[in-house]
């Protein structure tokens, strides 16, 4: 039978099927995990989303351009802040003689001018550290995510901007079309929570950061990046302008953290500095690095599989070993970071290139197929 | 149409105390091939360096193709028609062969970033243009493995070769060449050497770095000889090749 089916379908049809089942998959993915395993796991998928669109700008950066960022969470903090002060009641706490009801402006509006400025700080950091590779970057990059940290945990004395550490809370939901989020919907009898909604919304948006990573991985642009990647001063002896090239791998990925950044900020209502640690920095790197560096699909896994771990653990280490032993030995969190290290160590040992390589690359330009 | 194509005047470059080159002048006619010899460390990768942007010269100057360059820029000389290859070979190893050659495109391609998301017709006749003359490229310099086979996992003298057709990808008027036969035996050398012959044919001037004393004297129009970072000789190979400077300086002169 799958023989048959072989031969009545091309390659290109085969992989349009499999999209679409995958598509089917997905899209029934917030209703199946409902029904499994509750709402609250629903809401950990939707989180889940928004790191896999970080690890996806990310993967821009470090996975195309070969530029170690280890202060990409700073992006997702900007994002995040830019729409808790323009739909919060923060602003009009903080100024009520400029503000008196806050400015709550439309996500759709505050979303693209998030991206821009996320981008507009991608090249802040990029312009100075054009000379830097490898380690040296890694340690201004690092410097520049916990310089954005601290700003946003100081920045409420003497002006208040950002609330300081308290965060900035009652942000509006995200609405779209005039529904707001935050409610329960009715669509042809279907119910569907606020999780849902979520769900579906960034998995638009998800969507739409696969595709356009895929598109700038298969042009001109992105051979550019790799070649620059792969040897810079040969890159630059080809005609490729390095220093613009490496400016936009940084404003693209940290346009896609903004976005991301944006998303969560109305998801969760809330923001505080505390979101957006160095750890949180390490974590979407570990996301890139153990699924499969510039490859869009091992991203994908790398931060989906990244994202559930901590919560597979809290929901199963505590109750495991309450059966076992009756009382709490190991906290979840320690246990996280421990199985974290093996992860990556065994990853690095026996698949250096990730848990799922790029591979079909390879094999699309055996078939002449890059040209259409 | 008597303006040679290259003319280097009076480039010095100094590394902190060290002088790798000192006033050096020479001019490279447009469809030549251009030998550049010397002992080892007598400054021929500097001054490549220096003509391909990769260094900046402390002094002189250089003008290619009738414009003035006095900061060098690789990716601007590249785009003004400067290709080279490189002594310890450079490709983009965890790239195809294929890509590799398509990267050489990059400085005659246009596409950026709209051209990527919406691949508009433009893009898409560009890039089929581009895979095109890349193929063309890998079977003119004799490829023979796939062109989808990882630079890396090519053999020595193929990975000279890609080089050749990475830089010839990016439509030179000159085709800078850094001991381009270093590390290949008789056959391959004589290969190379018709492959140049063909190159130059096809109306690209050519600069070669070269060791191989038969390769240069086989293949040159015109040789420099560089010592400790000096011109010391220019002329035909058979002139150079007799002149008691240049004998002096590879074999050392007769005491007197």
């Amino acid at each position: 039978m799958p023989n048959v089916l072989k031969s009545i379908l091309t390659h290109g049809h085969r992989q349009r099927l499999l999209f679409c089942l995958l598509l089917v998959a997905v899209l029934l993915l917030p209703f199946a995990t409902d029904a499994l395993l509750g709402r609250g796991w629903v809401r950990i998928v939707d989180f889940a989303m928004l790191y896999i669109m970080l690890a996806l700008g990310l993967n821009i950066v470090v996975g195309y351009a070969g530029l170690l960022d280890l202060g990409y969470i700073a992006f997702f903090a900007v994002g995040a802040y830019c729409y808790a002060l323009t739909g919060s009641p923060h602003l009009a706490m903080a100024y009520p003689l400029l503000f008196p009801d806050g400015l709550h402006l439309s996500f759709w509006i505050v979303l693209p001018l998030a991206a821009l400025l996320a981008g507009g700080f991608g090249v802040l950091l990029g312009a100075p550290t054009l000379r830097l590779r490898g380690d040296y970057l890694a340690i201004v990059t690092l410097g520049f995510g916990e310089i954005i940290r601290i700003f946003m945990n100081n920045l409420n004395a003497p002006v208040n901007f950002t609330n300081g550490p308290q965060g900035i809370s009652r942000i509006d939901p995200i609405s779209v079309a005039g529904v707001s989020l935050n409610s329960t919907q009715q669509v042809m009898g279907i119910t569907l929570p606020s999780v849902h909604l979520y769900f579906y919304l960034f998995l638009a948006f998800t969507l739409l950061v696969v595709f356009v990573s895929s598109r700038l991985e298969k042009s001109r642009i992105g051979r550019a990046w790799m070649a620059i990647r792969e040897d810079e001063i040969a890159a630059s002896a080809m005609g490729i302008n390095t220093r613009n090239l490496k400016l936009l791998a940084f404003a693209m990925g940290a346009m896609f953290g903004g976005v991301s950044g944006t998303l969560f900020a109305g998801f969760q209502g809330f923001v505080s500095p505390e979101s957006f640690s160095l750890m949180e920095s390490v974590m979407v790197l570990c996301m890139v690095v153990l699924g499969g560096m510039g490859h869009i699909y091992g991203v994908i896994l790398g931060g989906l599989l990244l994202a559930l771990l901590p919560e597979v653990l809290r929901h199963s280490v505590v109750p495991l070993q309450q059966a076992l032993f009756g009382k709490t030995l190991i906290d979840p969190e320690s246990l996280r970071m421990l199985l974290f290290g093996v992860a990556l160590i065994v990853v690095m040992l026996y698949r250096p290139a990730g848990l799922w390589p790029s591979r079909v690359r390879r094999r699309e330009l055996e078939s002449d197929e890059v040209a259409r | 149409m008597n303006e040679p194509l290259l003319t280097l005047t009076g480039i010095g470059k100094q590394f902190g105390g060290l002088s790798a080159l000192t006033d050096v002048s020479l001019h490279i006619n447009a469809g030549e091939i251009y030998g550049l010899i010397g002992p080892n460390g007598a400054g021929k990768t500097t001054l490549f360096n220096v003509v391909t942007g990769l260094y900046q010269a402390s002094s002189g100057e250089f003008s290619f193709n009738g414009r003035l360059f006095q900061t060098g820029a690789p990716h601007l000389l590249a785009q003004a028609g400067i290709a080279r290859t490189f002594q310890n070979i450079r490709l983009f190893a965890n790239l195809t062969a294929l890509e590799n050659v398509l990267i050489g495109r990059h400085a005659r391609t246009r596409a950026g970033v709209f051209g990527a998301l919406f691949k508009n017709r433009a893009t898409r006749d560009e890039e089929r243009a581009s895979v095109v003359r890349a193929r063309q490229l890998l079977d003119y310099v004799g490829i023979s493995k796939p062109h989808q086979t990882l630079a890396k996992n090519l053999s020595y003298g193929e990975q000279r070769r890609l080089e050749i057709a990475r830089a010839l990808a990016t439509e030179p008027l000159l085709l800078a060449l850094d001991e381009p036969a270093a590390g290949m035996n008789a056959t391959e050398t004589e290969s190379l050497k018709a492959l140049l012959q063909d190159i130059r044919s096809t109306g690209v001037t050519v600069m070669l770095i070269e060791h191989d004393v038969k390769l240069i004297m086989g293949l040159c129009d015109r040789v420099a000889v560089l010592d400790y970072g000096r011109k010391i000789a220019e002329g035909a190979p058979d002139e150079v090749r007799n002149n008691p400077g240049v004998i002096a300086a590879y074999i050392g002169a007769e005491s007197e």
